[in-house]
C-alpha cells in the first residue's frame, strides 16, 4: 500500500568537519500491525515498513529493524558524524517491496 | 506476635500466589531476547532507556535509548502480542549510540532494552509504562 507515503527529513544544510548533528526523520505510513480487525471481524493483513537505513557517502550511520510495534508514521531521531561534505541517503523498505528514498546534501562551512 | 490459625492460612495463600504469578509473566519475550543475545550473560549499566511513566495513548509512546559504545540496541515490549519492537544497528558514522522513536504498547507493561556492546557483551535495562488506552486495536 504505497498510497500517500511521504518521507520527511530534518537535517542541517551545513556542518563543521567532524561535527555531530541530530537528524530527525518521519515517513507517513499507516503501519498496519496485522493485529486489528475490520468491521466484519476479519483480520486486516500486516503492512508495515520493516527496515530503515541512513547512509552518508555510502558509509552506514544507522540501520533499524522495525516490527509492527512501531507507531503509525514512523519517527526516528538519531545523531550522525559529518566527516566531509556529501549526501545523506535515507531509505525505507516496505513490506510490499516498495523502497522509499530521500537525500539531503550537507555542505561544510 | 502470635499467629492465629487465620493468619497462618492467609500467609500460606499469599506465598502460593507469589510463586504462581511469575510463571504467567514469563512468555515469548524471553525468547526474543535470547535470540538477540545468543544465550550470553546479560549484565547491567551503561544503557539508558527513557520512557514515560504513564502513557495516555498506547498508540504512540515516545521512547529513547542511549548506550555509549554499543553496536546495537534492541527494544522489547514484554506485554505486546509480538514482543519485538525495533533493533537499532549503529554504523561507522553514528554520532552517538542513541536513538528515539515512537512505539505501540498493548497495555501497562515493562519495556526492556538490550544493548550489544562493541566488545560483544550485553547489558539490559527496563522501565515500566502505565498505558491508559492500549495501542493494538480490537
Amino acid at each position: 500500500m504505497a498510497i500517500g507515503v511521504k518521507p520527511r527529513v530534518k537535517a542541517p544544510k551545513t556542518a563543521e568537519v567532524g561535527e555531530v548533528v541530530t537528524i530527525k526523520t518521519l515517513i507517513s505510513h499507516k503501519m498496519e500491525s496485522g493485529q486489528r480487525k475490520d468491521g466484519d471481524g476479519n483480520v486486516i493483513p500486516r503492512s508495515i515498513i520493516h527496515r530503515f537505513t541512513c547512509d552518508y557517502n555510502g558509509v552506514n550511520v544507522i540501520d533499524v529493524e522495525m516490527h509492527p510495534a512501531i507507531s503509525t508514521n514512523p519517527y526516528f531521531e538519531f545523531e550522525a558524524t559529518i566527516p566531509e561534505a556529501g549526501d545523506m541517503v535515507f531509505t525505507w523498505y516496505d513490506d510490499d517491496g516498495d523502497v522509499y528514498t530521500t537525500t539531503k546534501t550537507v555542505a561544510i562551512g | 506476635m502470635e499467629f492465629t490459625r487465620r493468619d497462618t492460612l492467609a500467609l500460606g495463600l499469599g506465598a502460593a500466589a507469589l510463586t504462581v504469578l511469575p510463571i504467567r509473566a514469563v512468555a515469548a519475550w524471553d525468547d526474543v531476547i535470547t535470540a538477540f543475545t545468543g544465550g550470553a550473560e546479560v549484565g547491567e549499566g551503561g544503557l539508558t532507556l527513557t520512557a514515560p511513566e504513564i502513557a495516555e495513548n498506547g498508540n504512540t509512546v515516545p521512547v529513547s535509548v542511549d548506550a555509549p559504545g554499543a553496536a546495537a540496541i534492541m527494544i522489547v515490549a514484554t506485554g505486546n502480542p509480538t514482543p519485538n519492537v525495533a533493533t537499532f544497528n549503529f554504523g561507522e558514522l553514528a554520532g552517538s549510540q542513541s536513538a528515539s522513536t515512537r512505539i505501540r504498547l498493548a497495555g501497562t507493561q515493562d519495556v526492556v532494552a538490550v544493548a550489544r556492546m562493541a566488545d560483544g557483551s550485553f547489558v539490559q535495562t527496563q522501565s515500566t509504562v502505565k498505558v491508559t488506552i492500549g495501542g493494538c486495536g480490537g
